[in-house]
């Protein structure tokens, strides 16, 4: 570069390259440079999805003899391994299928019936539990468990003389109780629980529905998932609920609403983006869950990944085609409720909540 | 139930009482006047039953020994004798590692750390102390001390760690190597350029396809005779080269798949991140002829620090729960080399040792909480009070 003046003619081959025109162009270089690494990643991303659908089209024979990569240039594709799973063994596949259908549906609107319905109060209303109390029920909640675990006492029968102990005792001890907790102290206990890793609380629910009698059905799994994702919902909600104005809600309670109507019909209709993100997010964990549903179905409530797991276990070995045809069978109700709730996500609804 | 025994100081002004109480608008009225409660009663019980009571009753099995009787499982209290098993036992080396002589690097790194943690603690006590804080590092720097001894015992020393170490490098190298590609995703997708509504769908994939699915498709990618590499691994001599027969690249192989599941979901948030940056913050920047390194440090990373470090804070605590893809791309093996916490957990469970199933499930735990508060009070927090 001289001295005098930035003509174009005088600048190197590098700053021509990687320096901008001006404000709003990109210059080559750096143009190149991102749609490269975009599509190296794009690459990255689609060719394993590509190779699970040719798969699912290949003959066992084409799937062992050595990687195939194009259909009809090396590869004849055959339907085989779509109607093993569709014709031959229908009524297993469709039972899975159904039993993730309800439990994810089921589970995901019960967790965020339940939480939102949590959030919002935690938004709205001044919670003043007492740390006294807090103590006693959980004295009561071990007494219980060492009378069933110890002594062999029937669990219910624990469980009732727990809670009616506990009532007593709340009755006659709360005058004394000073210290109290604040929403931020329940929000933060109900968010913390998403800490707590699956396995440690698995062995003792598993335990709990084996003495009921409801181990390998639907409502176990629909409600262990929803209490698993209780924090997201709790979490979302809450910051979606602060962020709408008080105004709205304040003057349809002057109007003679009730809480409860003020949150139905006003807060939740307002909170559709939240919701849907919600939706969507808690339902694909639901979906896809799979320790879980390992420990609580057997046989007649077994869910989707469980059946992809076992298609790895048979005395053929792995069966690879019809496999990936399960695998995309699974993508397709997820990507369709992304699609379907797409339209009331709005860009940066998650962005909030993780703000803090 | 319990936290909501406490009164709430909810008004509601201006209801006039309707005018014949029939049954329906009694019970209304009463559900109104309770409408706290109402609201967070169902979480807090379920909560309570599905999350708390199992969470004492596992306490409970960690401390007892299980056999299989007539008519179901008998129990009998067993002490400590659970976790002494693992840190000290006949399970040491499943949970912590084959321990052997320190070697000269072993030694090197237990005195940088000792070093580290003392002046940690020294700048903390002799600039602003409270107790509270105090023992909360001090908790924190128990456990990094005994993960280094951990691991000086056996990484540096030369001989194979436990599922405790595995766990620790599944979370630490995945959400780094998450991190770091997410980031330069989502600042790559931020420029402004042509098509980034297709890139944004393209990468979001990956989260939809189920873990089990993107397992079993990275089986398929990594095998070296049959997968789609295979002309490419015979090119360069390794067609009968395994993944999983050696424990580092097993290792590697489930963090690859890991990553390239969790990736998107980083890479959606901090995209979503950048595009809320004031664009005449940066363009304001490129004007006075800041480099681009320069806006990136100084005006960009300083505006989404608070949602990277939530970001990772949420992938670190789900990273702590791996299990499915090490059960079905090695099945913890070759011998534990892969197995994470859970995996170790759950087949201490398959093989009916109840106690200690839970008593490795209650490290896993301690751990993760310890790892998860230090992380939110020292970085989340801590950046937050510095900007």
């Amino acid at each position: 570069m001289t001295a005098t003046g930035h003509d174009l003619s005088s600048r190197g081959l590098w700053q021509r390259l990687f320096e901008p025109p001006s404000i709003n162009r990109m210059a080559p270089g750096t143009f190149i440079t991102v749609y490269a690494l975009l599509l190296v990643w794009t690459l990255v991303v689609l060719f394993p999805v590509y190779w699970v659908l040719i798969t699912s089209f290949k003959l066992p024979l084409d799937v062992a003899s050595g990687p195939y990569f194009l259909p009809w240039v090396d590869f004849t594709p055959d339907l085989h391994a779509w109607k093993a799973l569709f014709v031959d063994d229908w009524e297993d596949t469709l039972k899975a299928y159904s039993n993730s259908i309800i439990i994810a549906l089921a589970s995901t609107a019960l967790s965020v019936l339940v939480g939102s319905m949590a959030a919002y109060g935690l938004a709205r209303v001044q919670y003043k539990p007492k740390l006294g109390s807090i103590l006693i029920f959980v004295a009561a909640t071990i007494a219980a468990i060492i009378a069933v675990v110890r002594y062999g006492v029937e669990w219910w029968l624990a469980g009732l003389v727990a809670l009616a102990v506990f009532y007593f005792l709340v009755l006659a001890l709360s005058r004394h109780f000073k210290t109290t907790l604040a929403n931020g102290d329940i929000l933060f206990w109900i968010i913390s629980q998403r800490i707590l890793a699956p396995i440690v609380v698995v062995v003792p629910i598993y335990i709990m529905f084996q003495r009921v009698g409801q181990l390998d059905t639907h409502q176990a799994i629909i409600l262990t998932y929803a209490v698993i994702n209780l924090p997201i919902v709790v979490w979302l909600m809450y910051d979606f609920f602060t962020s709408i104005p008080v105004d709205l809600e304040e003057s349809a309670q002057l109007d003679g609403a009730t809480r409860i109507m003020t949150f139905t019909e006003i807060v939740l209709p307002l909170s559709r983006a939240g919701l849907a993100a919600t939706t969507l997010l808690v339902s694909i964990l639901s979906w896809n869950e799979y320790l879980l549903a390992l420990f609580l179905s057997t046989s007649k409530a077994q869910t989707m990944p469980i059946l992809v797991a076992g298609m790895a276990a048979g005395e053929r070995g792995v069966l690879w085609w019809t496999m990936c045809v399960t695998i995309i069978v699974m993508i397709v109700p997820v990507v369709f409720m992304a699609i379907v709730l797409q339209r009331f996500i709005s860009k940066g609804v998650l962005l909030g909540a993780v703000k803090g | 139930m319990t936290t909501t025994t406490g009164r709430t100081d909810e008004t509601r002004p201006g209801l006039n009482a309707p005018a014949g109480p029939t049954g329906w608008t009694r019970f209304s009225e009463w559900l109104d006047r309770h409408s706290g409660q109402f609201f967070i009663t169902p979480a807090v019980v379920m909560i309570l039953i599905f999350a708390i009571f199992p969470l004492v009753a596992s306490l409970m099995l960690a401390f007892t020994r299980a056999r299989i009787g007539a008519g179901g499982f008998k129990f009998r209290f067993a002490g400590l004798q659970n976790f002494e098993k693992q840190f000290f036992g006949s399970e040491q080396f499943h949970f912590l590692g084959t321990f052997s002589a320190f070697s000269l690097l072993a030694w090197a790194v237990m005195a940088a750390t000792t070093a580290g943690i003392v002046w940690w603690l020294y700048r903390y006590a002799s600039t602003k102390f409270s107790w509270f804080g105090f023992v909360g590092r001090l908790i924190t720097a128990a456990l990094i001390f005994g993960i280094v001894l951990m691991f000086s015992a056996t990484l540096f020393s030369g001989s194979p760690f436990g599922t405790l170490g595995v766990t620790l490098f599944y979370v630490f190298v995945g959400c780094a190597i998450q991190f770091a590609i997410g980031l330069g995703l989502a600042f790559l997708c931020s420029q402004k350029i042509r098509g980034r509504g297709f890139f944004r769908v393209v990468f979001f994939l990956p989260l939809m396809i189920t873990p089990i699915g993107v397992g079993y498709a990275f089986r398929m990618l990594a095998d070296t005779s049959k997968g789609p590499f295979a002309p490419l691994w015979q090119a360069v001599g390794l067609g009968d080269f395994t993944w999983v027969a050696n424990a580092w690249t097993a290792r590697m192989f489930i963090v690859v798949a890991d990553s390239w599941q969790w990736i998107p979901f980083v890479f959606i948030i901090l995209l979503a991140a950048l595009e809320n940056v004031p664009r005449d913050f940066v363009e304001a920047a490129e004007v006075d002829g800041a480099s681009g390194w320069q806006i990136f440090s100084d005006i960009t990373w300083p505006q989404i620090m608070p949602v990277a470090a939530t970001v990772m804070l949420i992938r670190v605590i789900e990273a702590f729960k791996i299990v499915d893809l090490p059960n079905i791309m090695t099945a913890g093996g070759p011998g534990i080399a892969t197995e994470s916490m859970t995996l170790h957990s759950f087949f201490a469970w398959r093989s009916f040792d109840l106690g200690q199933s839970s008593a490795i499930a209650y490290l896993l735990l301690f751990v993760t909480v310890v790892v998860c508060v230090s992380f939110f009070n020292l970085v989340v927090l801590g950046r937050i009070r510095q900007s």
